[in-house]
């Protein structure tokens, strides 16, 4: 436990200290990839509650990414025009927007799960992806958002009256969001849902026998991933000030797996090492070479094939290995 | 009403298309119990080698048997280099180890072909149009694919329901640790299952190639609609993956054809379009997600 605790204390430092490095350095540049990082954390974190504490392989989660930042580029779009079916004020407040993503978000997650959780295995990964690419089809049919081409979010919302086009400002946003939410995540892993969560995984049968409604545990764990998943997406549509249904791609939904997978499946901290794995190989094989996604997936082979446990196991090893080697 | 049984045509010559896939997929997992992604990539692999050897002979009948050849060579790879150390791994596993195999398939074909799409010519018998009747005019071409696909399932039916191999296979679907226990060297049957089913997307993408565009990622857009056949059908089941990808064809190709008349109706045309579009691409994963609803099994389990 206590080398999570030096963890946890390394990750918070180089985290605070990070626009300094990146400006030391010259590469202001460095300070947006670690917001998307750190975003990219949100989402697979979320993701790992329902597959890598719960045991549930979503394909879908793309689809409450994108309800996140497409709230919040319908509700900017709205701001000071006409009322959203003439009912409902668009705003720009971050305070407002970022909540109302998230609850719209985990509003599709009740639905999308309610309906999932009634199969189970290969339904259950192919029911998720079919509803995220309902949503998907959705957003590139209605014109009237920017249809296949997204929807371009003029002006970032209001928070504080700080300026969230600043990259560093933005990143600060997003990493006080990570803390909270990767904080929130500790919690719920020793709390009585996380343990029921896991006993759930582990042995269904036996939590049925036990007197729990196994059905009403996932659904609920699920309908926490998809406002998790949510934030994540207000958060990019605010970064990038774009939203758009590349944020609902089947593709996406297989990038969140991936980096769950790549930083450790169910662990606290490997979806965080996993997004930043999978933004840094796309980053610089990116800028090395167009063809990228070969290397990437021999990696993802390699990983997936050869080990077990992803970044998180290697560096439990390499941390072991050095303790081991202690006078 | 012309136009209708022009579309029905249409949804029929998608349909077998769906069902070539749909087929191999079925049985890989009703054998092995592999979600294989990478499926699609066979369809890929299939159309380019075909396509390729085809202009290179200048021959549509060598070009299929490239096709064919080409499939079975990449569906052997396949399978001893990924798919044989997945038979024992969750699900999540080959998810992500045959999307892995997506990403370098796609790449690989980028980077020897180019990311322009392949001319895939019509070979000349085939490119007139033949009149059905009832003023009712109609590519040979598809009508070949139709008869071509046609002629595989009811090959597939005979090979599963009259033969040897075909007892072992459906055996394997119902209960595949009893077909272990009995003997039956599953490992010679779990690499003939898979290049089967190989040869079967590669033959339909080589098919495919003069309708749909021959280009890196065309696995991706019937892959998904493929699974959504194979789920439909029930998982292992070769019926219920016919019946499901006939019905799934039609009611997509139909969509397709008879909203965007709709829409017009009521809304301005690039709005219309748009949106009969998206709908009509909506339409199978809406079916499915309301059918496993009612029978979350699909039409018929299998009894793994």
């Amino acid at each position: 436990m206590t080398s999570q605790r030096v963890l946890i204390v390394l990750i918070l430092i180089l985290g605070c200290i990070w626009p300094m490095i990146a400006n030391a350095l010259g590469q202001t540049a460095l300070v947006g990839l670690a917001t998307r990082v750190l975003i990219y954390a949100i989402a697979a974190a979320s993701l790992n509650i329902v597959m890598g504490f719960g045991g549930m392989v979503s394909f879908g989660h793309a689809a409450f990414f994108g309800v996140g930042g497409y709230a919040i580029g319908i509700l900017a779009a709205h701001h000071g025009t006409d009322p959203l079916f003439g009912l409902i004020p668009g705003t720009n407040a971050f305070l407002i927007a970022v909540p109302v993503a998230m609850l719209l978000a985990s509003a599709v997650a009740l639905i999308i799960g309610s309906l999932s959780l009634r199969t189970g295995g290969a339904q259950f990964i192919m029911i998720t992806l079919a509803f995220a690419q309902i949503l998907f089809f959705l957003a590139v049919s209605i014109k009237a958002y920017g249809g296949d081409e997204g929807l371009v979010i003029r002006r970032p919302n209001e928070l504080f009256g700080l300026n969230l086009r600043d990259r560093a400002t933005m990143y600060y946003v997003t990493l006080m969001f990570a803390v909270a939410f990767f904080a929130m995540v500790w919690r719920l892993r020793r709390s009585t849902l996380g343990a029921v969560l896991n006993g759930v995984r582990q042995n269904e049968r036996r939590m049925v026998a036990l007197g729990y409604n196994t059905y009403a545990i996932r659904l609920y764990a699920f309908v926490i991933s998809g406002a998790g998943t949510g934030l994540a997406g207000a958060l990019m549509a605010n970064a990038l000030r774009f939203a758009s249904p590349d944020m609902l791609h089947w593709t996406k939904s297989g990038d969140f797996i991936i980096m769950v997978v790549l930083g450790g499946l169910g662990t606290l901290f490997g979806p965080l090492l996993g997004s930043a794995a999978f933004l840094v190989l796309e980053t610089y094989l990116g800028a090395w070479t167009q063809y990228w996604q070969l290397p990437l997936g021999l990696i993802l082979l390699v990983v997936v094939l050869g080990t077990k446990g992803g970044i998180m196991r290697l560096l439990t090893q390499v941390a072991g290995w050095f303790v081991r080697r202690l006078p | 009403m012309l136009l209708i049984l022009e579309q029905l045509l249409n949804g029929l010559q998608y349909g077998v298309t769906l069902f070539l896939l749909a087929a191999g997929l079925t049985l890989i997992f009703g054998i092995m119990g592999v979600i294989n992604l990478a499926h699609g990539s066979l369809y890929m692999i299939g159309a380019f080698v075909g396509v390729y050897f085809g202009a290179m002979t200048e021959s549509f009948v060598l070009g299929m048997i490239a096709a064919i050849l080409g499939g079975a060579a990449a569906g052997l790879a396949l399978e001893a280099l990924v798919v044989r150390r997945l038979y024992a791994r969750d699900h999540l596993d080959q998810v992500l180890a045959t999307f892995a195999v997506i990403l370098i398939a796609n790449q690989v074909i980028v980077l020897l072909f180019g990311r322009q799409p392949l001319f895939a010519p019509i070979p000349e018998a085939l490119s007139r149009s033949i009149d059905l009747g009832a003023g009712l005019q109609y590519p040979a071409y598809r009508l070949f694919v139709i008869a071509a696909g046609l002629g595989v399932a009811a090959l597939l039916y005979v090979l599963i329901n009259r033969t040897r191999v075909g007892m072992l296979v459906r055996a394997g679907s119902t209960n595949r640790d009893m077909v272990r226990a009995l003997g039956v060297n599953i490992r010679a049957l779990y690499t003939a299952v898979f290049v089967l089913g190989a040869v079967l997307a590669a033959f339909a993408g080589f098919v495919s190639g003069p309708i749909y565009s021959v280009e890196a990622g065309m696995g991706e857009r019937i892959i998904l609609a493929t699974f959504v056949v194979v789920v439909v059908g029930g998982l292992g089941s070769i019926r219920g993956a016919f019946i499901a990808a006939m019905v799934l064809g039609m009611i997509d190709t139909l969509m397709r054809g008879v909203l965007p008349e709709l829409m017009r109706l009521v809304l301005p045309p690039s709005e219309a379009d748009a949106l009969s579009a998206g709908l009509a691409s909506m339409g199978i994963y809406l079916v499915m997600a309301l059918f496993l609803l009612v029978r979350p099994q699909g039409l018929f389990a299998s009894g793994n």
